[in-house]
């Protein structure tokens, strides 16, 4: 009886979305290696193996659902987490290096990657940890904690050398919103990116300059003046902008021997601790103003680090590639060249696309990696705007049910755990398809279920379906 | 509760201005932007692929051993083609009608999977026919000939050390990035070695076609067209006409030559033989089967990848590890009638005067003298016990490379074999043997496999009188910029021997060429040039003994060591010392003294083959 239930209580549109997905991201491995004269079922092929892949997926989907008890997952996460923790250890002595990242273990033949699965359980272990009862974000030992068990997996990817991997786990900041986190972090992460952004393309006292009117508006409309406030505002960065101009003129310019942004840095920066100082004193009870200012200084810091974090601390190949994202470099035959081939071939799709295997970039090999990181060139490129719009569409419709389904369940685990699925899964999609239209810089991650790799389907099939299996069991709740 | 749900709703917002923004994006790519769009009728570009020339490899005088020739594929775009005079075509590449009516039904099948592509039609098309076709191309819309390079050797000389290139197939695809079906990549020897230096960049052209799918124009005016960047040239440490005479020499005997010069570390030449003529190199898909399938292995560099017991080559590393441990000295004197016996134990020795110092013992070759050297080392109180003794020893022994790999460049370097304690409990039982066991390594028989290139870095390494850099046959031109990891090849290595001992066994290699009666290679002496030499007989289970031998000169400041390897071919006095010998005078010299001619004669002619089992 409770058996033959499942089948009606089971989210069919979940898997519904998922199977068009999978599906379709082997039609499309297909189209783009398919060669003269092959069969769909060559296993020494992509193709091939990848059906191999999906199999062994929809195998672990039916087991998920119908034999693994749910409770382990509650019980067994940190365990779980711990075990990957060691398995990442291991990779980083033991692993297999591919292209510049030891990431990769071999055993008995098979390569995989614990990267992939080291989500699922940090997945897990966060859930455990924010759903247990207690859990107060706000809590300095909560966050803390929270924290660490993200920081543990990230720390090692990166050692790793799976830098894009690694950005993947910043999606579980927005499950730290939703459990309550303050925004302002998820604000102050953004802000850092455009001042980095700042920094490079225009010049650190650009940064400066946005960095201090930022600031000042938000000190005025948290004290409500905002009209007021926001005319200041405008007037003192419209003055500051001149600075630079008035520290070139000679006279003072052979006297000065700092640029402009170091002068409006120190006077800032000492306007702050000199407040920051007197706060302290009087035992000020305006906690918010205190952050506002210690933000303030380290936000300067950061823009003075920028060009050393940029020379010094990335990669040579990564560096290139955000300098022809940011157009410093225009090199479409080299770095560039990537992307640009992506771009012609998923521009070249037009509104209804060439049809099925009629994709002709895809097919010369120009695109590189186009059945894994790139799969997405082909979809452009062969089911044009209609097609891509459409697997846009799927998959926001995937994230929303997540959502929906996550929001609902009365089970604090199976919530933190939804949403965890869910950045996870908005984080894969928006970096790999921002890096095939040039919104982002080239990020090898693969796109969920789409992408060609048996570590990847797997990952992402037990990622989901564990929710799924996890909604299943609300219905023993409601019964009560 | 109102936190949260409006906290997910936030989320849910964010979400969605992210995929508007990658949808607005796409709109503007996919259907606003026409850079990138191209226009219903003419949907397709056509990438000409321009093949670079592959670099040519010199050798140490800067003189061209692999060369490029030009030749041809003929490539066809199905689309394009229009009916033609099959007739005149197939005369043209000399072909069946048949082959060119099948190749058509072919393309029928499978239209809609090649759609505006190109297929090759013939590889490796020769000039003549080219011109032919060039001529009458306008006859044949939609043939496109299009310029690869393939390998010419202006000399005779290299064989499978310069490798060969041949098409990528699978399995080199899965582990390599940047290739595509149809490349060419370098598979043994050289080639491979240089192979990132060699191969160069492709470039490519792309082209618009108009609603006829006529080629119409550069796309974008060739913006994003790419030039073909040549490979680089790559020096070699070779020395082309030392290479060729030590394949001469070599003929119809099996084994292998290795000089080095020992200063450098630099490879002056490495024969295997029989090896691979150049002209088979060139087109090596039409003998890969009868190379493969040849008895004497001509595919295999046995220069490096034939493990072999030494023989009394081994003695020097012996009497070195002696002097070393204070177990010997020069002086040190002891007997030897026709062997050395204890108990059942008796290892034979030839005649020769009694009793005998350490460097009559090198120059005669005395077996008995180094049985007594190597149960001292192995019976020496200070150590407690044989097997401590005896890891100590394999120490030494493998500080002169032996049982490891080199890390020089050729590729498939094999390390060789020094046995271990291990190997010994295994055969005698644990700890139930004794130096007289293994008595054999005395002589270096036994268990010890050496490649060549061990010894010839043992060799190296004696006339640095200590030290060898690691082999190699890497050089750069000057002002070209070298890879920093040359840099191993300019480190020094020192044996864990002093440097000091050294002079005492080249004393005994001196003798051994240089002597009076009694000294095992005095025949072959070279006038004006005095050589340090060392024979060595290596019994095998494969038949009779091979033939070794090891030498360097001149004795001060040594320009070259050269060792011989000769399989199945008696003493090592006989055939490996007067063609290391000859090798060195050449080399020296830059030629034969007319004294020696007869000699030189004698191993161009000499076919030893036929002793080499082939099973």
């Amino acid at each position: 009886m409770a058996n033959t239930s499942i089948y009606s209580k089971l989210d069919w549109r979940l898997i519904i979305y998922y199977l068009i997905l999978v599906v379709f991201g082997w039609l499309n491995i297909y189209s783009s290696v398919h060669a003269e004269n092959s069969i769909l079922f060559d296993f020494s092929q992509r193709y091939g193996m990848h059906f191999i892949w999906m199999c062994i997926a929809f195998g672990l989907a039916l087991a998920i659902i119908f034999v693994i008890p749910s409770k382990i997952y509650n019980g067994l996460a940190w365990w779980m987490y711990i075990l990957m923790i060691g398995l990442l250890l291991v990779t980083l002595v033991i692993g297999v290096e591919v292209k510049g990242s030891r990431s990769w273990i071999s055993l008995g033949g098979i390569q995989f990657q614990p990267a992939e699965f080291s989500k699922i359980t940090t997945a897990l272990a966060l859930s455990a940890l924010m759903g247990k009862y207690g859990f107060v974000f706000k809590r300095t030992s909560c966050w803390l904690r929270a924290f660490a068990t993200l920081g543990i997996p990230m720390l090692l990817i990166l050692m790793e050398k799976e830098t894009g991997s690694m950005l993947v786990y910043i999606g579980f900041f927005l499950v730290f919103y939703r459990e309550g986190m303050s925004g302002w972090f998820l604000l102050a992460g953004l802000f850092a990116i455009l001042e980095f952004i700042l920094g490079l393309v225009f010049s650190p006292y650009v940064a400066m300059l946005v960095l201090t009117g930022t600031f000042l508006l938000i000190f005025f409309v948290r004290n409500k003046h905002v009209l007021t406030g926001s005319i200041l505002t405008v007037v003192a960065i419209t003055l500051l902008a001149f600075l630079p101009k008035l520290l070139a003129v000679e006279a003072i310019a052979a006297k000065n021997p700092f640029p402009a942004e170091v002068w409006l840095a120190a006077i800032c920066c000492a306007a702050c601790l000199f407040v920051l100082v007197r706060d302290l004193l009087m035992r000020s009870k305006d906690k918010f103003m205190r952050y506002l200012l210690i933000c303030y200084i380290l936000f300067t810091g950061f823009i003075f680090s920028v060009q050393f974090i940029f020379n010094n601390v990335l990669q040579d190949h990564q560096r290139a590639r955000i300098e022809v994202l940011l157009g410093m470099k225009d090199d479409p035959k080299g770095v560039g060249y990537n992307v640009h081939q992506s771009l012609i071939a998923i521009g070249s799709g037009g509104m209804f696309g060439k049809g099925y295997m009629q994709g002709t970039q895809t097919r010369f090999d120009f695109v590189p990696e186009q059945t894994t990181d790139f799969i997405f060139c082909t979809i452009g490129e062969e089911w044009g705007f209609v097609g891509s719009f459409g697997v846009l569409l799927l998959y926001f419709l995937l994230l929303m049910r997540i959502l929906n389904k996550a929001e609902q369940n009365a089970d604090a685990f199976t919530r933190i755990y939804g949403y965890c699925v869910a950045s996870c899964l908005l984080m894969h999609i928006l970096i790999n398809i921002c890096m095939t239209i040039g919104l982002m810089p080239v990020i090898g991650i693969p796109l969920p279920f789409l992408s060609y790799g048996g570590s990847s389907l797997l990952a992402f099939t037990i990622l989901l379906f564990i929710f799924i299996r996890l909604d299943l069991d609300q219905w023993k709740y409601l019964k009560h | 509760m109102s936190l949260s749900v409006s906290r997910k709703n936030i989320l849910i917002a964010a979400i969605a201005i992210a995929f508007l923004a990658v949808i607005s994006r796409l709109f503007y790519v996919q259907i606003i932007e026409d850079k990138y769009r191209i226009n219903a009728e003419n949907n397709a570009l056509k990438y000409k692929v321009n093949y670079p020339a592959r670099g040519r490899i010199l050798d140490r005088n800067g003189e061209i051993m692999v060369d490029n020739k030009i030749i041809y594929d003929l490539e066809v775009t199905p689309i394009d083609v229009q009916p033609f005079d099959t007739l005149a075509f197939c005369e043209i590449f000399d072909l069946d009608e048949e082959f060119v009516k099948e190749r058509f039904d072919y393309y029928r099948r499978y239209r809609s999977r090649i759609g505006f592509g190109s297929v090759s039609f013939l590889k490796q098309i020769p000039g003549e026919m080219y011109d032919k076709f060039a001529e009458k191309s306008y006859m044949f819309p939609g043939f496109d000939a299009v310029i690869r390079t393939a390998r010419e050797y202006p000399v005779n000389s290299g064989g499978n050390l310069l490798g060969y290139i041949s098409e990528v197939d699978q399995n080199f695809l899965n582990s390599h990035d940047g290739y595509v079906m149809g490349d060419f990549a370098g598979k043994t020897g050289m080639e491979m070695a240089f192979e990132d230096r060699l191969k160069g960049e492709k470039g490519y052209e792309i082209f618009l076609r108009d609603a006829h799918n006529r080629i119409q124009e550069h796309y974008e005016n060739g913006e994003y067209d790419k030039e073909a960047i040549g490979g680089s040239d790559v020096m070699t440490t070779i020395d082309l006409h030392l290479q060729a005479y030590g394949q001469q020499l070599m003929q119809n005997k099996v084994g292998s030559v290795v000089a080095i010069e020992p200063s450098t570390g630099e490879i002056l030449a490495m024969v295997s033989s029989p090896g691979i003529d150049v002209s088979q190199l060139a087109e090596i898909n039409r003998y890969y089967s009868e190379l493969i399938n040849d008895p004497y292995k001509p595919m295999f560099n046995r220069a490096v990848q034939s493990a072999q017991p030494p023989g009394s080559v081994f003695k020097v590393v012996n009497g070195l590890i002696g002097l070393q441990e204070g177990v010997l000295t020069p002086d040190t004197k002891y007997p030897c009638h026709a062997g050395y016996q204890v108990g059942r134990v008796k290892l034979g020795c030839h005649n020769h005067v009694s009793p005998i110092d350490m460097y009559q013992s090198l120059m005669m070759s005395c077996n008995a003298y180094y049985c007594y050297v190597f149960r001292n080392i192995i019976d020496n109180p200070k150590y407690g016990s044989v097997g401590e003794a005896f890891d100590k020893w394999r120490e030494y022994v493998t500080s002169f490379g032996f049982g490891t790999k080199l890390g020089s460049d050729i590729p498939y370097e094999l390390a060789g074999n020094v046995p271990t304690r291990a190997t010994y409990d295994r055969l005698h039982g644990k700890d139930r043997w004794k130096s007289l066991s293994i008595i054999s390594l005395s002589i270096g028989q036994g268990e010890l496999g050496c490649t060549p290139l061990h010894l010839a870095n043992m060799c190296a390494t004696v006339a640095n009188r200590g030290y060898y850099y690691i082999p190699h046959y890497v050089k750069y031109q000057p002002g070209e910029t070298v890879d920093s990891t040359y840099n191993v090849y300019t480190t020094r290595h020192y044996t864990m021997v002093d440097t000091t001992y050294f002079p005492e066994v080249v004393k005994g290699m001196e003798m051994a060429v240089q002597g009076g009666p009694g000294a095992t290679a005095r025949s072959v002496a070279i006038p004006g040039i005095i050589m340090c030499g060392k024979t060595g007989t290596a019994q095998n289970p494969h038949g009779s003994d091979h033939s070794v031998f090891m030498c360097f000169a001149p004795k001060d400041d040594p320009k070259i060591a050269v060792v011989a390897y000769v399989e199945n071919a008696g003493f090592g006095a006989t055939w490996a010392a007067p063609i290391a010998s000859l090798l060195v005078e050449r080399y020296l010299k830059g030629e034969i003294s007319p004294e020696r001619k007869y000699l030189e004669q004698r191993m161009f002619d000499a076919n030893l083959l036929y002793k080499v089992k082939t099973k």
